[in-house]
């Protein structure tokens, strides 16, 4: 099993005839993820590894039964491309792009709630179901199939702490990225009610950063409901306040934001939290009562 | 980008919002031959808070004592920031103040519109103190924000008759403002009652750097450093710290974390470079360039895992751009082995694991 996507997840490409599009369609496709369609508006009719690009997502889903997106599409034009996927109710829609403003972001997180889709990013590497299917950048070789959920608000983190894992033994049943800006789709508490949902998912990886207080609300969700496990890393521990830290969403005001707040959050909840990310795999592994050879 | 208070000012009279009369001086003699009546406040443009307690701001009823306070003011230091211009307007008989904002609420992925009676002060403070003074309210962006909602917020912190009507323009000229020049917040504290009118005695509005590029015609940021500038024109990500070791990764996260790890092991990190994702052989010799003009910089630790982003091209912007300073090398991740052939063959050795680096470096500093 799986949170988010699995076998049966029809990919949709939205950009798929831009730079990042096609060179990941076709990561993608090695993975064994099924990319049934591209859309690029006025390109419609070519291929790109043999996947139909069509002008419209609605033509795409008509021709090809697409049920998930994939948007590459540069920030300017993101919005319009998740709109559109949403409309179309392709669930998930995942945004890899960067740098969409946040009005924008705003107007596609309430009409996918509207819309009962999850949104995932924007800014963000995608979903990886190990074994199953793939949606986004993160890299093929990473990752195997296995008991740990993974959740996360950063790329390379991610691919350090999988990494990890995977050279333990330890496999993934999905690793979701949500993505470094102030404001994204699926949040650090869908995610862990998804997993806490997923029996195949033993123990969840938390990975979280400074700014905001997505952890602080996992955390209290871990309290009140989890029965899982979870393992937390927190990035940011001396980042000093008032600074973006690279992502648009990884800043710590005067109110809310700091590394301490969210480590402390977490532990009181009860998850175990590494102090480097190398002590993760570590902490998964007792957890999981593992064994290394 | 937060704005300066001047700046912000000035697309509030855009929005027709009503704020006091009054220009920017950068030296004393520009108060000569200001067609302003006294008395006048002078107050700092400083992007740090805190500038009234400072000495930041200051009134003046006669010419003498607004020269006296705009030399003492202008190249006066708060917390770093160095005073190069005054906002010099005429100074309001105020009467109740009251607070109003838009902000982008992370959490609940809306933006929010807050009211509160308990202007002046720090709104943080009445959250945390007093709740129940702060009316809110959260806003679906494809309604927006209606004459409803301010009416309600008005109400609810005790506004009426010709107040409300002034504070129901007022809120949806903000909005208007909000939304058109892509803010994360706009914020007026106070918004007090100057005579019969609702006037913004001070102004505060960040832009979603993510947007600038819908808005070619924003002032430039003046937040960041000669070098942060540097870096983003070339499309880097760079904070810059107090440290001594520099610090280049790909990925935000990890980078964060990299900065965690040296600290961790006794070693003071001088920045945050992320090069991004997929950077080439030039975005890394840039970055080099770049953390190596920092003063103080005393090693170098580069943190690479390769995804989208190809080690090789890394190991051929190392060897192009080699820093001035001690160096240590984490390289894994797609084309690897490339990567570490290039470095070897220049004589550099690239580490695996990012801990063992990370203390290699701390301990060059430390000159063991």
């Amino acid at each position: 099993m799986s949170v988010l996507i699995d076998r049966h997840t029809r990919v949709l490409v939205q950009g798929i005839t831009g730079y990042q599009g096609e060179f990941h369609t076709g990561r993608m496709l090695e993975f064994g993820s099924q990319v049934v369609a591209g859309v690029t508006p006025g390109k419609g009719g070519q291929r790109i590894h043999g996947v139909p690009v069509y002008h419209t997502v609605e033509e795409a889903v008509r021709e090809t039964r697409a049920n998930a997106a994939c948007i590459f599409v540069p920030a300017r034009g993101a919005k319009e491309a998740a709109l559109e996927a949403i409309s179309a109710h392709l669930d998930p829609v995942v945004i890899i792009s960067e740098g969409m403003p946040v009005h924008d972001v705003l107007q596609v997180v309430e009409y996918a709630r509207r819309s009962q889709v999850q949104v995932v990013g924007p800014n963000c590497p995608g979903v990886t179901s190990p074994g199953q299917c793939k949606i986004g950048i993160m890299p093929n070789h990473l990752f195997k199939p296995g008991p740990v959920g993974v959740v996360s608000r950063s790329g390379t983190l991610t691919y350090e702490i999988v990494a990890g894992l995977t050279s333990r033994g330890i496999g993934q049943t999905t690793a979701i990225g949500l993505g470094g800006d102030p404001v994204v789709g699926v949040s650090f508490t869908d995610a862990l009610r998804m997993f806490q949902d997923d029996p195949q998912t033993k123990v969840v990886v938390l990975i979280g950063e400074i700014g905001g207080s997505a952890e602080e609300d996992a955390a209290a969700f871990v309290k009140d409901t989890m029965s899982k496990a979870v393992i937390g890393y927190i990035a940011g521990r001396t980042a000093p306040p008032g600074k973006r830290m690279g992502h648009a969403g990884a800043v710590i005001t005067p109110s809310e934001g700091t590394a301490a707040a969210k480590i402390e959050a977490l532990q009181r909840a009860g998850a175990r939290v590494a102090t480097l990310p190398g002590e993760v795999a570590d902490l998964v592994r007792d957890v999981l009562g593992e064994v290394t050879q | 980008m937060k704005l300066h208070e001047f700046q912000a000012k000035e697309l509030f009279a855009k929005y027709s919002i009503p704020v006091q009369k009054g220009t920017v001086i950068e030296n004393p003699q520009q108060l000569d031959g200001l067609s302003l009546h006294f008395p006048l406040v002078l107050k700092a443009q400083v992007l740090v808070g805190g500038r009234g307690k400072a000495g930041g701001i200051k009134l003046a009823k006669t010419p003498a004592e607004a020269k006296q306070h705009a030399r003492a003011i202008l190249g006066m230091q708060i917390k770093g920031e160095t005073v190069k211009r005054l906002l010099v307007a005429e100074a309001a008989e105020i009467g109740a103040e009251y607070y109003l904002a838009f902000i982008v609420d992370r959490g609940a992925g809306r933006l929010v519109a807050i009211a509160s009676a308990a202007g002046g002060i720090d709104i943080e403070n009445v959250a945390r103190t007093a709740p129940e003074k702060i009316a809110k309210v959260a806003l679906d962006p494809f309604l927006g924000f209606q004459s409803f909602h301010a009416r309600g917020l008005g109400g609810q912190i005790g506004l009426g008759g010709a107040l409300l009507t002034d504070f129901v323009k007022i809120a949806a000229a903000l909005y208007h403002l909000c939304t058109t020049e892509d803010a994360e917040l706009v914020e007026i504290n106070p918004l007090a009652v100057v005579g019969d009118r609702l006037l913004a005695i001070d102004a505060k509005v960040i832009i979603d750097d993510n947007a600038v590029f819908r808005h070619p015609d924003l002032p430039k940021n003046e937040e960041l450093t000669e070098l942060e500038q540097l870096a983003r024109a070339s499309g880097l990500s760079y904070v810059e710290l107090d440290g001594e070791i520099a610090i280049i990764g790909n990925g935000a996260g990890l980078v964060m974390s990299t900065l965690d790890v040296v600290a961790h092991f006794g070693g003071r990190p001088a920045n945050f470079l992320d090069v991004g994702g997929g950077a080439t052989e030039e975005n890394m010799a840039q970055a080099i360039d770049i953390v190596a003009r920092k003063p103080g910089v005393r090693a170098l630790f580069v943190n690479i895992f390769g995804g989208i982003t190809r080690c090789d091209d890394i190991a051929r912007g190392i060897t192009a751009s080699p820093p001035p300073v001690q160096m240590v090398v984490r390289l894994t991740g797609t084309n690897e082995e490339e990567g570490r052939k290039i470095l070897q063959a220049a004589g550099i050795h690239a580490y695996l694991d990012p801990e063992e680096a990370a203390q290699r470096v701390v301990s060059l500093v430390r000159g063991r």
